[in-house]
């Protein structure tokens, strides 16, 4: 039985965003796949050692909220100040009370399984990112170094 | 069934976690041995069905109890 691979494209930079990715590399490394994660824009806030990631309810009317906090405050009410971070520390107790591992959990989890991170070096530029910002073990590519791997996976996902 | 070599908690846990740390616990066991896990995630019953199916591990038995969740398995 051949190996399997599994290829993602990792674009997002909030805290509920960022769990697909590294709930399903370290899955599919847990059954055998090899994985690379491509993180390019905004998902190069999961490489950083400190991630500061926010949830956010802006655009995104299909977020549950608790306390019926959707209706007090409808879509413009979550621009508010000081709304992005009460909805974070409430989701991160929220996930905490129901056992789902914390987004650093997850990226050892996948660091320890050998998930390869590659990090956009297009987008490293355009933001003038500092690469000491970011973890160690992960390497630094263009979009032909994502195919090389990608061309020969068995899933592939854009997340 | 009840012979087991190692057991693993993972009561509490959401996915993926109960997975993964079956997978590392398994990593310890040596060929034959098994592993026993104990979880309360409702998914968790598909998905270690879904695990054995993938990585060759036997899943010897499962079953449920007050809520709890007993998975056995076998390591390939």
């Amino acid at each position: 039985m051949s190996t399997k691979k599994l290829a993602i494209i990792a674009t997002k930079g909030t805290l509920d965003w960022a769990y697909p990715p590294l709930i399903l590399a370290s899955t599919a490394a847990a059954l055998g796949y090899e994985v690379q994660i491509f993180f390019t824009f905004y998902g190069l806030q999961i490489l950083k050692k400190n991630m500061k990631l926010k949830v956010s309810a802006l655009g995104n009317p299909g977020m549950p909220m608790p306390m019926g906090m959707d209706k007090w405050f409808p879509n413009l009410g979550v621009a508010l100040p000081g709304m992005e971070g009460m909805m974070t520390v409430m989701m991160k107790a929220k996930m905490k009370a129901k056992g789902v591992a914390s987004v650093e959990e997850l990226r050892n989890l996948c660091l320890e399984a050998d998930v390869k991170m590659i990090a956009c070096q297009m987008t490293v530029d355009l933001f003038d990112m500092n690469p000491s910002e970011f973890i160690g073990g992960i390497e630094y590519g263009g979009a032909a170094t994502f195919f090389e791997f990608a061309g020969q996976s068995d899933v592939n996902l854009f997340i | 069934m009840s012979n087991f070599d190692q057991e693993l908690d993972a009561t509490g846990l959401n996915c993926p976690l109960p997975i993964l740390r079956a997978k590392k616990a398994l990593a310890g066991l040596g060929s034959g041995q098994v592993l026993r896990v104990v979880a309360t995630d409702p998914g968790s019953v598909k998905d270690f069905d879904a695990f054995a199916k993938q990585t060759g591990n036997q899943l010897l038995e499962s079953g449920e109890e007050n809520g709890k969740f007993t998975f056995f398995i076998k390591k390939a």
